[in-house]
């Protein structure tokens, strides 16, 4: 849906997403909080914010007029990027609890998207995590990305590596126990592989169970 | 500068063609160096300028859209081969770059494109054309609009003789000049990429007798139709018993519990309920509606 792209949502494709969003019972529904679309051409990508007031509140807009349409909550999931703007005025974590304030939506954590950005960018990957709404989490994402000279790219072709399973731990030990996504989308490794992965994750959940539970 | 204006700007930066080694051109859109053009907007970093960080998304728009467009023409790029193909593809993109939310539609203008730019097929016009209406009919076929099957107990008390049936939305019927549906088998043949389907073609496989072309005064059918006997999946109504999305739903519903923002939205998750649907047939003149589905109270 791009949420943050500056143009108005496309009504005939929230029309037929309403559709399946009630043919499936669907509880709620995410998308990035990125913008890919102008003039009604799209490049099929994430692309990075401005972090900007004024695009705070036109996508917090955005997201709204989405729910209200669909009748459903809305959560929104962080990106990785590879740049940043000049005319931003905030960090990334201050832009997306400005829109998730404004919009008063979920956010979907990917704690891989966190890293690779914060490799790319030189930030703190530990303070974006502290600084995000905890009851606002709804999901979180874990994957692989791939390290190249000068930058990260998030290709979901490899282990979780960690450092993403150590800002793993501190968005449960925040969010509490919160459903985890294992995304593997290339160069799939065998069941077993994926299966270990995933397991990992369980095992940092239920240690944040059995903590509650003592 | 303003959200809609960067995002032009951004936008026009990515869209533009690569150049023969696959980098960011140096020339702007619009002329003038690009290197001042990004860093108009783009911030540089201790490792990379403003340039080379936009080149990043330069070249995975690129890459994506001319990987995708290889992905649904395979037929096509054998007819015309790989580098005259991607050229092409290139040259098509720019002209038509991509006004759908889904990657699907992406060929979507690709035949009348290939009509009026018939120097890229100049020497194999007919066949090339006549590959890429199979292919892209296949692409809709892939993920059409299918509605339920019918099934040969739904007739039992139906009338021979003041019988109706409709075709599925998603069966084409094509006007073609070479045997390009063998053609792409062949290329295709080998190809041990997982298979990939729709929950609606998956569901149709189930019912489908197999891949089969029927034949008439030099027509070529396309899909769905079995070459003797009755084929119950090209029409409609159903012999499915369950949702091809429960499962799905199912499977990624939350596995454990809610956020406390979730939770707060979403009172209680209650399990998918099965899909209910009717298909309404005309069966001379009175309507007879036909549950299918397992049709379930909500």
């Amino acid at each position: 849906m791009y949420f943050g792209s500056a143009e108005k949502p496309d009504r005939e494709h929230l029309r037929r997403l309403k559709e399946l969003v009630k043919r499936t019972n669907t509880p709620w529904l995410s998308d990035h909080l990125c913008w890919g679309s102008v003039d009604g051409r799209y490049t099929h990508d994430l692309l990075p914010m401005p972090y900007t007031f004024e695009a705070a509140r036109l996508t917090a807009q955005k997201i709204r007029e989405v729910r209200d349409f669909l009748e459903i909550p809305i959560a929104v999931e962080n990106v990785s990027s590879y740049a940043e703007y000049h005319v931003s005025e905030m960090t990334e974590w201050e832009f997306l609890n400005e829109v998730v304030e404004r919009a008063d939506c979920g956010i979907l954590l990917d704690v891989n998207n966190i890293y690779v950005s914060s490799r790319n960018h030189n930030f703190d990957p530990l303070t974006y995590i502290d600084s995000v709404p905890a009851d606002r989490v709804a999901q979180i994402h874990i994957a692989g990305h791939s390290k190249f000279q000068k930058y990260i790219l998030d290709t979901h072709d490899h282990p979780v590596i960690d450092p993403v399973w150590k800002l793993y731990d501190r968005a449960i030990q925040r969010a509490g126990h919160t459903a985890t996504l294992l995304e593997w989308d290339d160069s799939i490794p065998s069941f077993q592989e994926v299966h270990r992965e995933a397991l990992k994750a369980n095992r940092f959940l239920e240690s944040k169970s059995l903590a509650v539970a003592v | 500068m303003k959200l809609h204006a960067l995002q032009r700007a951004v936008a026009r930066a990515v869209m533009q063609p690569l150049t023969r080694s696959e980098r960011m051109q140096r020339k702007a859109p619009g002329g003038g160096r690009m290197s001042a053009y990004a860093a108009r907007f783009i911030k540089p970093n201790d490792r990379l300028t403003s340039f080379e960080r936009l080149e990043i998304y330069n070249r995975q728009y690129w890459f994506r859209v001319l990987a995708s467009l290889a992905e649904d023409y395979p037929g096509l790029r054998a007819v015309l081969g790989g580098r005259r193909f991607e050229a092409m593809c290139k040259a098509y993109l720019t002209e038509c770059p991509s006004r759908s939310f889904t990657l699907r539609n992406l060929g979507a203008q690709l035949a009348a494109w290939l009509r009026q730019n018939a120097r890229w097929i100049s020497d194999r016009r007919v066949l090339a054309l006549d590959m890429v209406r199979l292919e892209w009919a296949d692409i809709e076929a892939f993920d059409g609009e299918a509605k339920p099957a019918l099934r040969s107990e739904d007739l039992r008390e139906a009338k021979p003789a003041s019988l109706q049936l409709d075709i599925q939305p998603y069966v084409q019927l094509l006007d073609l000049h070479y045997p390009v549906d063998d053609l792409l088998l062949e290329v295709k043949h080998g190809d041990d990429t997982p298979d990939r389907a729709s929950n609606a073609v998956q569901e149709r496989r189930k019912t489908q007798q197999g891949p089969c072309r029927g034949e008439a005064r030099g027509r070529r059918n396309l899909s769905g139709r079995s070459s003797s006997g009755f084929s119950p999946s090209i029409f409609a109504a159903s012999s499915r018993k369950s949702s091809p999305f429960s499962p799905r739903c199912e499977a990624e519903r939350p596995s454990s519990a809610p956020s406390t923002w979730l939770s707060a939205k979403v009172p209680s998750l209650r399990p998918t309920a099965r899909l209910c649907s009717t298909f309404v047939s005309n069966l001379g003149g009175s309507r007879l509606v036909l549950p299918a589905r397992g049709k379930q109270a909500r």
